[in-house]
This record gives structure tokens, sequence and C-alpha cells, in this order.
């Protein structure tokens, strides 16, 4: 028996050996010498560049945000259609990570690995698109344009393919929190804050001109849904102006919630969390029907950096009706789809100043060269430089009435950290006749 | 039996380890080659898998074999993923001993929980573990000061050590890239605790998990302490989602509460619902489903002229048509289809002559009724 149990261990070693040796004898044996060859760059061809992006389209937190994408879809395709960017038209990929930055690791990884992009532009999300900062990092991929207003983005040092792109929530808080002092020096002031990066920049930059007047700051986790809490909370403090960095499903929540207690203070929201369509729509959805359009956000005051749809004699807005008309997909334009849009707009300058052969590492000096120059639909410059990936620059204070807004004060720029607040006085620039930018090529 | 499989078989060695272990070398074998012929993006697609897959093996000798449910696996992943976050950081530690750290402490976590869930059954043992995947992930963001809150812990995954990447470039002339290597981790680590798990249940601790499964009362008249090895069935259950989740937050480079909810948890009892509850095998193919599916079906919908949302929309519908239709047409999963094959042809084969009978066979392949749970 034993002899038999020995055979048969003799058995496995020889099938184990034989494998090893056919395995080896595939096998290079050693490395050859480097060798380089002048190959093109990853995703750019003679007539195509391939960008890509990670969205939530499906799941909590794809209303709203899932119409971004096809926005900047419809921007690439009109750019297509009036011949691309130095001949060659723009492939735009995205992918759905459901707000789950497990998934936002693996699409991303499909984008990059399989896809083989050129560039990232306007991967969605805070804690999705930390995810996967140093993977674009290390593998030399320009992350352009991160949807998400967090500081994360402006580290050129520590991630030099990362750019931001919208305020930062320090700089609308600064630029809010010098409102408040400046229009309502005796509220008491209340914080609703998303207890992540959200509020916690919104709180520093609202903090460095009210903290005196602050009386509360109340935080939710994201995905708990009852924010009684907080609200009732809020109440007791006395607070007669609640200033909240949170999502729209929780401008929605706060505002049913506020009026379950009547609760009724001065609310300002950031920008974020205050389309009035959608937040309309949430409450209708929230309340059960009781409540049917955003009739509530009456009176709250937010802020704003992109012409919105209300705006209908904009010429930017209009821009953008007739690209939606000619090249969307279904659905109306909404102030989602125009964020989208705005941000193909600055990727179509971005390539336009890389040149005739974009490489990634083109398009991130042309960038850091051209960046702060660079005209477009937004109100306000961004801050690129070599020493800056922090995208726009301030926000003007607007109050929502009804369907529309009221500029409350001018449009207001400043900068992280203890940079003052100033007035932007430059006019706002139309878009170009044809609608496609021009931006020489640098170098 | 024909001449030539038995010829074969007696080549095979005649203890249920030496199969075992056979099996996985060949298995390991095989995902070299695959990993070696793949493009990147495959090898992070199949690291993924390996993560899923080490926490269904995990589940579904919980559940298939001692018939407890657990909605809670998700959570206990969070455990070993943030666990691991925290050890690795700053490279503190070689990553072997951060994934073992993990473990331990899951298993661990499995003995707190597992001792609850032992006295519970049915539908409040579901709740129970409900309630510990609606839970973990709100400990992360309250003590986000060490565990990094909503955003999550970010991790610096290990990177290939020259050794390595020189011994496979050696073997294979493949270059190691991250992925590959993470791959490689994951893999290891797969093959490595199905080997171990494929004996566990061939042996004593397998009889009697299926005994305190099928009839309680009569595996305690037996001598079978119930409570004890219900609470050990859920620390080997955990221990492997500890591991798993060490493998995730390496592949992932994050630990996030976003990335452990309930629907991480579902997924799991999915994946070893379709693949066939109780067989380590079904859990290996239901987790590539998970993970393969998907993208697949987005990239047929886009193919079909759907637009981009529509054909993300796609792979969460088509995956639930699937399991209901496995529900309806196989309910033993995969692996229930193909044992009953296997019968019905063995059968067909019966008639023509005597063969070994086969039944009492327990290995990696091996199965189990999967009627309870």
């Amino acid at each position: 028996m034993s002899k038999r149990v020995r055979r048969r261990g003799a058995g496995i070693v020889a099938v184990a050996t034989a494998v090893a040796v056919i395995a080896s004898a595939c096998g290079a044996g050693g490395r050859p010498d480097e060798n380089e060859g002048g190959a093109a760059e990853v995703g750019v061809t003679e007539d195509s560049v391939k960008v890509g992006a990670h969205f939530p389209l499906t799941g909590v937190a794809a209303p709203g945000y899932s119409a971004i994408p096809t926005g900047a879809k419809a921007y690439f395709d009109y750019v297509n259609a009036n011949g691309g960017v130095h001949g060659r038209t723009i492939d735009y990929v995205f992918r759905d990570d459901a707000y789950n930055p497990t998934n936002t690791s693996q699409v991303v990884n499909e984008l990059v690995l399989q896809d083989e992009i050129f560039a990232m532009v306007g991967g969605l999300g805070t804690p999705t698109h930390s995810a996967v900062l140093d993977f674009l990092n290390s593998n030399g991929v320009p992350d352009l344009f991160v949807s998400s207003g967090s500081l994360l983005w402006d580290q050129p040092e520590k991630n030099p393919m990362t750019f931001g792109w919208q305020p930062d929530y320090e700089v609308e808080g600064k630029i809010i929190g010098q409102y408040v002092k400046q229009n309502f020096p005796d509220a008491k002031v209340g914080l609703f804050l998303q207890d992540d990066d959200f509020g916690d920049d919104g709180e520093k930059g609202a903090r460095a001109y009210i903290d005196d007047q602050i009386v509360a700051a109340e935080r939710y986790a994201p995905g708990n849904t009852d924010v009684a809490p907080q609200i009732a909370a809020l109440q007791a403090s006395g607070a007669d102006l609640v200033i909240g960095f949170n999502v729209p499903s929780y401008t929605a929540l706060s505002q049913l919630t506020a009026m379950r207690s009547n609760y009724e203070p001065q609310w300002i929201y950031s920008n974020v969390g205050s389309d009035p369509a959608l937040v309309g729509s949430l409450l209708g959805r929230f309340s059960e029907g009781k409540v049917t359009d955003a009739s509530m956000l009456d009176g709250a005051i937010t802020t704003e950096y992109l012409p919105g749809v209300d705006e209908a004699d904009n010429p930017w807005t209009q821009l953008w009706q007739r690209i939606w008309d000619e090249h969307g997909g279904e659905g109306d334009l909404s102030n989602y789809r125009i964020y989208g849009m705005s941000q193909a707009y600055t990727f179509v300058q971005a390539l336009q100043a890389a040149g005739p052969e974009p490489t990634r590492e083109g398009i991130v000096d042309a960038l850091e060269q051209v960046g702060q120059d660079l005209q477009g639909p937004a109100l306000v410059p961004y801050r690129y430089s070599p020493d800056s990936h922090a995208g726009l620059s301030g926000v003007k204070v607007v109050q929502i009435t009804g369907t529309t807004t009221k500029e409350l004060s001018p449009v207001m720029v400043t900068d992280n950290g203890d940079a003052e607040i100033t007035e932007y006085t430059e006019e706002h620039a139309p878009p170009p006749e044809n609608g496609i930018p021009n931006v020489e090529p640098v170098g | 039996m024909s001449a030539p499989t038995a010829a074969a078989r007696r080549f095979l060695p005649s203890s249920v380890f030496g199969r075992n272990l056979l099996t996985v070398l060949v298995a390991l074998v095989a995902v070299v080659l695959v990993l070696e012929l793949t493009s990147p993006f495959r090898n992070s697609q199949l690291a993924t898998m390996s993560y899923y897959a080490i926490a269904a093996v995990g589940l579904t000798v919980l559940t298939g074999l001692n018939g407890q449910i657990s909605l809670g696996h998700g959570a206990l992943m969070a455990v070993g993923a943030y666990t691991t976050g925290l050890l690795l950081e700053n490279e503190a530690m070689p990553f072997p001993v951060a994934m073992l750290a993990a473990m331990v402490v899951t298993a661990v976590a499995g003995i707190v929980v597992g001792a609850a869930a032992a006295r519970l059954h049915g539908p409040y043992l579901a709740g129970a573990t409900l309630a510990l995947a609606v839970g973990v992930p709100g400990i992360a963001i309250y003590f986000d000061g060490l565990l990094g809150g909503e955003q999550g812990l970010r991790i610096s995954s290990p990177t290939p050590p020259d050794w390595f990447a020189d011994a496979m470039y050696f073997l294979t002339a493949g270059e190691m890239t991250s992925a590959r290597y993470l791959a490689y981790i994951g893999w290891g680590t797969l093959l490595l605790v199905v080997l171990l798990l494929a004996n566990l249940i061939a042996g004593r601790y397998g009889r009697i998990w299926r005994a305190v499964r099928d009839d309680e009362i009569a595996a305690e008249l037996a001598g079978v302490r119930l409570g004890r090895m219900r609470v050990l069935a859920f620390v080997v259950s955990a221990a492997c989602a500890g591991l798993a989740g060490a493998v995730l937050a390496m592949v992932v480079r994050l630990a996030a509460p976003s990335g452990f909810t309930i629907v991480l948890s579902l997924a799991l009892l999915t994946a070893v619902v379709v693949g066939g509850l109780g067989s380590l095998g079904g859990a290996l193919l239901g987790s590539a489903l998970l993970v393969f599916l998907p993208p697949a079906v987005t990239d047929i919908g886009t193919d079909l002229g759907m637009s981009g949302v529509q054909a993300a929309q796609l792979a969460p519908f088509v995956y639930g048509v699937v399991l209901v239709v496995v529900m309806l047409a196989a309910p033993g999963g995969v692996m229930g289809i193909v044992r009953r094959l296997r019968h019905a042809g063995r059968r067909a084969r019966g008639r023509g002559g005597p063969s070994r009978p086969a039944a009492g066979k327990q290995g990696v392949g091996a199965t189990d009724q999967g009627g309870r749970g």
C-alpha cells in the first residue's frame, strides 16, 4: 500500500516537473535590451482622439448626474460634425460606476487598459474619483476636469496629471460667508453639512468670514435619509439663516423636514445642491406627491458660475440649446447637460492648445501655460498654472425666484486660504460665432 | 468505465488531499497561462473576480453546507479591507502579514457575530446579519479621523518585487504589470483558500456541518454540539471574507463605506445561488458572472445602438433576469445542472456494464444538494 502511495506521489512530481519544463521552454529566459520605438500616443490616431469618463448612470446618485455625460456627448458630436480638432474627431466613452468606488476602479481600468483612452474628462464624485487618482497618475493618464469641488484635485506636486474644474467648495464657502457678513450681519447662522470634504471645505471657507455668527454646525452622513435630528438641533440653536453644503437629495430632505417642524430660516444652498428642477422632482418623490414643484425653494439663496437654462437670452445658453436640439438625445436641455457641455468645451480648448500632435504630457503642459487665459462658458477664469491645478476661481450669489434666479451680488473671485475676495469686472465674452473655440497651439 | 480513463485513474493520488492538491496545482498552471496571455484589463477583471470568489467560497460553505444565511458578508469584507488599509499605511509591514492580520481580525468579528447567529434561524438570522451589513459602513463614517469617513481610506497596493518580476519574465516573457501582480496575489490566495476549504468539506467538519444542516435533532442525538459547530462555520466563512476584503483593498486601492453597502452582500449571495449552493466550483462560476456579465451586457447594448445611459441600465436588468431564470429553471444553480447531466450520463453508461460507484467522493469539484439554506 505504502509503495503504491509513493509511486503516485512520484507521478505528481513528474507531472509538475514536466509542466514547469514546458512552461519555461515557452519563456524568454532573460530580458532583451530596452528598445524604444517612436510609437504614437495612446488613444490618438490619424483621425480620432479617444477620451473617457465615469459617471453614476444607475443607482441613487443617477438622477441629475447621469445627464452630464449626455450633454458632453452632444457637444463632442457637434464639434465632430464641424471637422473635429486638428482634423481629429473626439471619441467619447463614458461608463457607469453607480457612485461606488469599487466599481469606479473597475470601469477606469476598463477605460484605460481596454478602451485605451488618451485622457479622462470629467470623472464624477469625490469618493469615487479618489479611488482612481493614484492609478491615473501612476499610469500617466491626463485626468482633466474632475466633476467635484474637492481640494484633492489641486495637488500638482503629487498628482501632476489631475486638474479640477468647478469652483472648489472652500472658494464657494468664502464667497457665501462674505455675502452673509455684509448682508445679514445680525443673523445667527447654522450650518448643514455633508460629513466629508464637501462639508468640511465649505465650512472652512464660511468660517473665515462669519465664525462669530455661527451658532451651530450639524452634519449628516450621506445615505442616512433621516435628517430630523440635525434640523431639530439647528432650530433649537436659534439659527435664523442656514447654509447647506449638501447634495440635491438632502436639499429636498432638509426642506421637507423643516416644513414639518415649522422651521423657516433663510436658506442658502451651495451650487451643487440647488438645481431647482432636480430638487423639485425629488421633493415630489420624497413627499409622495404632496409637494409638486420647487416652489418651496423660492427665496432660497445659492451661487452660480455658469449661465443656466433659465437665462434664455444669454448667448451661451442659446448656443447650448441649438447644439442640444441638433445633437442631443431624448429629454430637454438642463443645467446638468450644460455642465457637461461646458466641460467638453474646456477639453476642446485644451486639445487645441496641445497642438496638432497631442501627447499626454503635452496637453498637461498646455493647460498649465494657457489655462488662466481660456475664455469659456464660465463667468470666471480658471486658476491653472504650473503651481496650481485648481479650477474656476469664483461664483456669484443669486436668489431662486420660481424657476429662474435673481442676481444678488456681482461675480466674485478668490483663491484658497487667506486670498482676498475681489469683484471680477471683466465682461463675460459671448461664444465664438460657430460655437467652437479657437485656441492657438502652445509652443 | 473505458480502459484509458481507468488507466489514467490509477495515476491519480488516492487521498482526498492529494487529489485536491493536484487539481489546485493544475489550476495554478492554468491561472499563470491565462494571466500571462490576457491583456492588462482582463488581468484586472480577474483580480476583481478573485476577491469576489474568495468571499463567495466562504459564503457557500456557510450557507450551502451549514444552512446559515448571511446578508452581512459585505460588512465582514469591510472589516478585512479596513484592517489591511490601516496596516499597510506608510508601508508599515509586508502585505502578506497585513492579509493574515485582516483574516484574524475578521475571524474574531465572525466569532462575535456567529455566537449571536448560532441562536437564530431563517428570517431572524437574515435580519441580524442584515443589520451588520447596514451598520458596519456607519462605523467608518463615525470614526472619520481614523477611517477616512465617507471618502474612505486610500491604500497603497503592493508593487511587484524585482525577483518576482524577473522570475515570471524568465518563465513567460511577460512584463509584470501591477494589474497582473495583483491578479497573482488574488488568485494565489483564492487557490489556497479553495484547497483548504475542499479538504475541510471532505473531512469530519464538512460531514458534521451537513448533518447539522439536514437535521439538527438527529445531529444533536449523535453527539454534535450544535452551537459550537455553527459558530465554527461562521468563523471559517468570516475568515474567507476577511481575506477577500484584504485582496479587495489592494486591488481597488481604497476602502470606502460606499463600496461595502448591502448591494455587495446581496451580490455575493446571488453569486453563490446562481453557481449552485454549497459548491466551491459554483461559487467561482457565480463570481465570474458578477464580474464579466455587466460589462459584456453594456457592450452588447452599445453595439445595438443604445445610448450610454440606456446600455448601463441594461446591465442590472439582465443580471436580474438571469437570476430569475436560474431560480425557475435550475434551482440547484449551474452546478445543479452539471450534476444532473453527469447523473444522466452515468445512468446511460451504467446499463452497459458495472462501473465504480462515485458516490461519497468529495473534492474541489464536489457538490452538495442545495435544497436547504
